[in-house]
């Protein structure tokens, strides 16, 4: 059934909400351009996943010889961190970096005139 | 929008327990476990936001001086003076990840002669439907690793006659082991003597993150004292920072030192034939989580075969004795449930293992966890989360 949940514009770019609908709790991202909607629970533990940090992925560099170059973040790849231990999703696919198995439950969203749909 | 409500989007140090838990309250229905006993066998509150009050329970009057005073000129010492309180700890929350790891800065409104951390456990009990907490400190469990022992046997002291007067007298459904003084087999006995029968204590504690060699002479009359009185020995592992001399991550210092120190007195415990000594003495192994104990029950058995003329007590395979001790559950690994449910058959984990939290670090286990487990019966899952530590601890 769809839904009207919110309004575009509590969503700006790099943004966050995390709405209570009846039956289900909705953290719904705006990234790269897109929108992204995800169960605010964890596959982990049930966490409350999308109240998490939202930061960059670290990664780590290597020069051509293998040696290590040091860290530094990637902005092209945004992650939302679960509070309760840690886990760190990709918001852009919803899956763990270290294991694509392990993955939120993405909810179809859509915008139409400014209102976000979700199909729930 | 007429159906939905904005929610604090981001979990800080300053949400509310009960908000940061509020998912772990969901699993109270969707489990039953409201009619289950649930004992929480490890848990922590935050002694260092209390630092300069257990610093006035010092009994050597120059030193309580010493660190008065300190606390009091020193910046930042009012929370650390006299502590060794282990620097790398602060890495524990993956650089802000996981916040609650850090503090719980939420609100608490004050309610007189009450202590704040109080409020805080029953906050965190309630939301996971636990009906009993066994509640210890969090850097005094490195105190083992302080440079001078007599410093250490004092802050132990001060800490466990604060904490039995200032928290276990006040709420019923809080338990503690409390920390024995280890350096000292005579100051343990004393503390035993003197704590031993206060409300709230359950049994006593060694910080496993320390040299001392269980089987030395002089603490036998200690095991003799815990075990004539009933109350269990356990052993709560600790991150040491010194092996990030040859680590360079706090994955790797966490994941290799917290199970490396009670590898160690588990193995002494074992060999010295200390069971077969003490054979009343119920003995737990806390936070080092599961995945040791069938390598070390391989490990040792496969050892023993071959060199038993070097651990003659023994009566019986170690991992025999292994599967008549107690073990914590958390951070229960469970990245591969084949291994988990072989792990939780060899220990015979529907007698011997004990539901921990161990609230509110970044690798805490909800209640949850065990009810879960697609392997275990119904009665199973009640063992270990509660019923188990009803006998072990005659709650
Ligand atoms: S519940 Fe999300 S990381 Fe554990």
């Amino acid at each position: 059934m769809k839904q009207a949940i919110a309004k575009s514009a509590d969503i700006p770019e790099g943004g966050r909400i995390v709405i209570d609908i009846p039956g289900a709790t909705i953290g719904l991202f705006r990234a790269a351009g897109s929108l992204y909607a995800y169960e605010n629970t964890c596959p982990h533990q049930g966490g409350p996943v999308c109240q998490g940090l939202l930061i960059p992925a670290v990664e780590e560099r290597l020069n051509k010889d293998g040696t290590a170059a040091g860290f530094r973040f990637d902005p092209s790849d945004p992650r939302v961190v679960c509070p309760w231990h840690g886990y760190e999703f990709s918001i852009l696919t919803g899956r763990h970096p270290g294991n694509a198995a392990i993955r939120l439950r993405s909810v179809p969203v859509s915008e139409e005139e400014g209102i976000v749909y979700a199909e729930l | 929008m007429p159906n939905s409500e904005f929610r604090e989007p981001h979990i800080t140090i300053h949400s509310d327990t009960r908000e940061i838990l509020a998912n772990a309250r969901r699993d109270i229905d969707r489990y039953g476990l409201r009619d289950y006993f649930i004992v929480d066998v490890d848990s922590h509150h935050v002694e260092l936001d209390s630092w300069d009050e257990i610093l006035t329970y010092i009994e050597d009057p120059v030193l309580r001086r010493s660190g008065l005073s300190m606390a009091e000129m020193w910046p930042n010492a009012k929370r650390l003076a006299l502590s060794n309180h282990p620097p790398g700890l602060t890495f524990q929350d993956v650089g802000g990840r996981i916040p609650h790891q850090a503090q719980l800065a939420e609100h608490v409104d004050p309610v007189p002669g009450e202590h704040r951390d109080l409020t805080l456990v029953r906050r965190a009990m309630d939301s996971m439907g636990i009906s009993l907490q066994i509640v210890f400190p969090q850097p005094m469990l490195e105190v083992g690793l302080h440079p001078n022992p007599d410093v250490e046997n004092q802050l132990i002291t001060a800490y466990n006659r604060w904490f039995t007067e200032r928290i276990l007298a006040h709420e019923a459904r809080v338990k503690s082991m409390l920390a024995l003084p280890f350096n000292s087999p005579e100051a343990c006995l004393r503390t035993i003597r003197e704590f031993g029968e206060k409300p709230g204590v359950v049994g006593f504690l060694v910080t496993s993150q320390r040299q001392a060699p269980v089987f030395r002479n002089d603490y036998m009359p200690v095991y003799r004292e815990l075990e004539e009185r009933g109350l269990p020995l356990g052993f709560h592992a600790g991150p040491d920072y010194s092996v990030g001399k040859q680590m360079n991550r706090f994955v790797s210092v966490h994941a290799m030192s917290f199970v490396t120190c009670n590898m160690v007195h588990l193995t002494n415990w074992i060999i010295n034939g200390l069971p077969e000594r003490f054979p009343r003495l119920k003995v737990i192994w806390i936070e080092s989580g599961l995945a040791w104990l069938p390598f070390m029950m391989q490990r040792l058995d496969h050892e023993y075969l071959m060199r038993q003329s070097e651990a003659p007590l023994l009566k019986k395979l170690p991992s025999e004795y292994m599967r008549e001790m107690y073990y914590t559950s958390q951070p229960m690994e469970a990245s591969n449930m084949k291994l988990l449910e072989a792990t939780l058959e060899a220990i015979n984990a529907g007698t011997q293992l004990l539901y921990a939290s161990d609230w509110p670090h970044w690798d805490f286990d909800v209640p949850g966890r065990i009810a879960g487990l697609p392997f275990l019966s119904e009665q199973e899952k009640r063992n270990i989360l509660g019923e188990n530590a009803r006998r072990v601890f005659r709650l």
